[in-house]
């Protein structure tokens, strides 16, 4: 890699947790849910994508640094694991299980299979 | 500052706070992954993941304990949660190398990576949090205050 590509890499995470910080706050203001729906559209929307992005490089469609790009950096910084994890463990600590439940497991489960949507949807195009 | 009412997300400066961390945390993760070998399965992604998340737990109970969420403190919430370790974990590398796992027919890795990052992840925050609560308690009973 480029250092070149390399700082691209880096300036689109940081535009990508921006526009997370942006997303989670609009949707912690105007919806009150019993679980973090915020993460939730964040990391199943950012996976989906990814999956498209992933399926367009694999169809090469895509170049090798854009997919650095969009993937590793501009989704890698949009999604994020550790508040993920930090929200399903408040939840375990408050025992509040359901919401726990589908806040650590719902989300991945549904965000693997999105994920494999777009690989499908990428390679077929 | 003439715009308190203004909500967080929308404010300019926690907008730089966010980017310049998020910059920052990406980079990290790109930097550790060109340094460390990659094969089929993602060890590196999920060492990112467990070790943000065990920063994050600690990080975060460690302000709870400080004050309020704001001033000084959300700031460093925002640059350095939201911000540095929000950008150097990931969910869609997670969710998408699990699913290339399972196109290619490994099953049992994509289930061992995928139940490994999740499980790993929870136990790490939770030794995150439990930390900082211990050390915040080790602080106050020096200092001769309750908790």
């Amino acid at each position: 890699m480029s250092a070149l590509t390399f700082l691209a890499v880096a300036l689109a995470g940081g535009l990508g947790a921006t526009v997370r910080f942006v997303v989670d706050g609009v949707i912690r203001s105007r919806l009150r849910t019993p679980f973090p729906l915020g993460t939730t559209v964040i990391n199943v929307s950012g996976s989906l994508l990814l999956g498209v992005v992933t399926g367009l490089a694999l169809a090469n469609l895509v170049s090798a640094d854009w997919h650095l790009i969009l993937g590793g950096g501009l989704l890698g910084g949009y999604t994020t694991f550790s508040t993920a994890s930090v929200e399903t463990v408040r939840l375990l600590q408050e025992r509040r299980y359901l919401p726990a439940l589908a806040t650590g497991l719902g989300m991945l489960v549904a965000s693997v299979i999105v994920a494999a949507l777009g690989l499908w949807l990428g390679l077929s195009l | 500052m003439h715009d308190t009412a203004k909500p967080v997300h929308l404010r300019w400066q926690y907008l730089l706070l966010v980017f310049a961390g998020g910059t920052a945390g990406t980079a990290l993760r790109e930097a550790v992954g060109l340094l460390t070998p990659s094969g089929g399965f993602p060890l590196t992604t999920m060492g990112i993941n467990v070790t943000g998340a065990f920063l994050l737990g600690a990080l975060l109970e460690a302000l709870v304990r400080r004050g309020p969420d704001a001033g000084r403190r959300r700031g460093t919430r925002v640059l350095l949660g939201t911000g540095v370790l929000g950008g150097f974990t990931t969910y869609s590398a997670l969710a998408t190398d699990t699913s290339l796992l399972f196109a290619d027919g490994n099953v049992g890795a994509a289930l061992l990576y995928a139940g490994g990052t999740l499980v790993l992840g929870a136990l790490a925050t939770w030794l995150g949090i439990a930390a900082s609560a211990a050390r915040h308690r080790r602080g106050t009973s020096r200092a001769g205050g309750v908790a």
